[in-house]
């Protein structure tokens, strides 16, 4: 397997978890995932104004018995915090994606002040916080993700390291 | 009574009590119900419990996208989310996302009193200029419309029974108080309820 193929493997691992929705802001660092997700009719691919609505999203789905995830950049979770409150107090099992930005090799300094509070932000929200730095443990950290959420009714949020997706191209 | 006049404007206008009664009158079995946070919640809960009702008591502005994932996940059911114009307007942006999935089986109804009830009764903004369903419109809802009249209600009340199209409806009701039905509180005991209910769990 080369580098660039996780996103690939983590598609086949949210198959495996059998996810039916996938609720979206988009990222550069989702791209892929999302063209999986959106190419397979068993998937319904949900694009979002603001990933709050994600949150509310996935609650709906588990109310009708539909396993959801959400992707989002790490600005995007700065969105969520209340709505997470659902999430919490009925403790619905939810596994978010986020792509990590203002934290290495980052060009636009507008994305530290989130980026730099991401985990103790989502730690205070009651969520699981594993972070994946290297291609190869995405797949075991997502199967992991999954079987926490939803083995516990928790929240699990993996967060996919800048230098995982690399460096953004401001210039082409 | 099915009218009462509205402390703001003096105008006859319909009562959210009798409003949400005459709506889920004749509640077929396959109708899930998603109130928002405060009023709509205290309505739907003085027409008596019901499991298959997710009751909010936060999650302000995620009426409507609970009842989008809930409607996704469950073509064989119907789902009406109907929620106050405080709590629509949080998430307004939903309605964009909603459009574009256009479930069959979701109807999206806001009691629009055009204040905020719960906290005191202070101005919203449909008081002033917005104008919901022309944004439901806007955001790419194909129907959307008015009730103002028990004539309305009565036709929403039928087409809760048998609709096979995505809608948004503004039910334009008098901006008065009565007394608050409080129904159960637990998050988690309303989830697994709701799930029996409609065998997801
Ligand atoms: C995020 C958030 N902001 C503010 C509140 C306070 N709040 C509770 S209900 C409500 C207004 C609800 O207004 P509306 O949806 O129009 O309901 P109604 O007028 O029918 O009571 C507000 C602002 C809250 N619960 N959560
Ligand atoms: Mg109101």
């Amino acid at each position: 397997m080369t580098e660039s193929a996780w996103p690939d493997r983590l598609f086949e691992t949210i198959k495996r978890a059998d996810i039916r929705q996938v609720g979206y802001v988009p990222d550069a660092g989702h791209a892929r995932l999302i063209e999986r997700c959106k190419a397979d009719p068993a998937i319904r691919d949900v694009v979002l104004t603001t990933e709050e609505e994600g949150i509310a999203l996935s609650a709906g789905a588990w109310l009708g018995g539909q396993r959801a995830i959400l992707l989002m950049q790490s600005s995007g979770v700065g969105n969520c915090i209340n709505m997470l409150s659902l999430t919490r107090i009925c403790r619905f099992p939810l596994v978010m994606f986020v792509t990590m930005r203002g934290e290495w090799e980052e060009f636009n300094p507008w994305q530290v002040p989130m980026g730099s509070i991401v985990r103790p932000s989502l730690e205070l929200c009651e969520a699981d916080v594993k972070r994946v730095t290297r291609a190869d443990d995405v797949v075991p950290t997502a199967q992991a993700a999954f079987q926490k959420a939803y083995g516990s009714d928790s929240i699990v949020a993996v967060l996919l390291a800048q230098e995982l997706i690399g460096r953004k191209q401001w210039t082409k | 009574m099915d009218q009462v006049k509205d402390h703001a404007t003096d105008e006859a206008m319909l009562e959210r009590r009798a409003a949400i009664a005459a709506l889920l009158a004749r509640r077929p079995d396959d109708l899930l119900v998603v109130p928002g946070l405060g009023s709509t919640t205290y309505d739907l809960a003085s027409l008596g419990d019901d499991e298959r009702n997710f009751y909010l008591w936060g999650a302000m502005g995620g009426a409507a996208m609970i009842g989008l994932g809930l409607a996704l996940a469950r073509p064989d059911r119907r789902v009406a989310v109907i929620t106050g114009d405080g709590e629509m307007l949080m998430g307004i942006g939903s309605l964009a996302t909603i459009a574009l999935q256009a479930p069959k089986n979701l109807a999206v109804i806001v009691f629009d009193n055009r204040h905020y009830g719960e906290t005191g009764m202070q101005e919203s903004h449909t008081a002033r200029a917005v104008d919901l369903p022309a944004v439901a419109r806007g955001c790419g809802f194909s129907c959307a419309f008015d009730v103002a009249d028990a004539r309305g209600l009565s036709d929403l009340a039928a087409q809760l029974t048998g609709f096979s199209e995505l809608f948004f409806a503004r039910v334009r009701i008098a901006a008065n108080e009565p007394p608050r039905v409080l129904p159960l509180r637990d998050g988690v005991e309303l989830k697994k309820r709701f799930r029996r209910a409609i065998g997801a769990g």
